[in-house]
């Protein structure tokens, strides 16, 4: 009982913080405060991923999302050294802008919606919670990694060597 | 067991946090900040993969996860070298000045 009050005041906390920092993401004028909040967001995103008891996922969250990708744009940031957008003195909203949020609102309504009148349609799996505390999810995952998704595992691996050659030769200056 | 909450809680947050992302897609014009809520869009679709893997008790959306984040990281790479040589030859890195495909 007590663990269920527990999970549930974790649960709170933790969604409210990532919809916070989201909204911080997109009103913060500086980036580099915006990559901060991302960051938070990753982190409290990660939490949700540890209530969901996949805690290898969670900790490659931290180090992928709030660790490699938002170092490489915080470095981005810092070496652009973009000057802070200057605070207009009327806020300049286009009509474009109103639509596009109003269709945004309209999407997240129907997404809410398409997920609140049905349960999650699919074919249950094997792995219960119980087993795979038992096995750890590690292991589960790399089993499936290398057995059923070794081909899709592979051709991530020359994504991203296509993701490097590619930085490394946009980068390049000219000469 | 943490299955008393509804799976739909989590979806809920998980749509909130895409919305709010694209929101910022379409509104901002500091293409560093598209790029970053584009990647806060990828990791709300992460969410929604891990609660269904979480519900169905099946590991394929874990995976899925693995591969998205595997792209993602790809997808940082290039793109902000792409912003780093936008920005040597313009000057810039506004959205709405960057035109060099109008003609």
């Amino acid at each position: 009982m007590v663990e269920q009050v527990f999970y549930w005041i974790a649960f709170i906390m933790t969604s409210m913080t990532a919809l916070f920092a989201a909204v911080m993401v997109i009103t913060r004028s500086n980036p580099i405060s915006a990559a901060m909040f991302l960051v938070l967001n990753f982190v409290s995103v990660a939490i949700l991923y540890l209530l969901l008891r996949f805690p290898f996922i969670a900790v490659i969250q931290v180090m992928i999302y709030a660790g490699a990708i938002m170092m490489l744009v915080v470095f981005v940031i810092m070496l652009l050294n973009v000057e802070e957008e200057e605070r207009r003195k009327k806020i300049a909203v286009s009509l474009a802008q109103v639509i596009s949020v109003v269709l945004v609102l309209m999407l997240c309504a129907q997404l809410v919606v398409g997920v609140g009148i049905q349960k999650i349609p699919g074919k249950h799996g094997a792995f219960t919670a119980e087993q795979l505390a038992e096995v750890g999810d590690v292991k589960a995952v790399a089993q499936m990694l290398f057995t059923t998704y070794l081909f899709p595992f592979e051709i991530a691996s020359i994504i991203l060597l296509v993701g490097i050659i590619g930085a490394v030769i946009l980068s390049k200056k000219e000469r | 067991m943490p299955a008393d909450i509804p799976s739909l809680y989590f979806l809920i947050v998980s749509a909130l946090v895409f919305a709010i992302g694209a929101i910022g897609v379409l509104v901002r014009r500091n293409a560093i900040i598209i790029f970053m809520c584009i990647e806060m869009m990828l990791s709300a679709v992460n969410l929604t993969l891990i609660t269904a893997a979480h519900y169905l008790n099946s590991l394929d959306g874990v995976l899925m996860v693995f591969f998205v984040m595997t792209v993602a990281a790809a997808e940082a790479a290039v793109g902000l070298a792409i912003f780093v040589l936008l920005f040597r030859n313009r000057k810039t890195i506004k959205a709405d000045e960057i035109n060099l495909l109008k003609g």
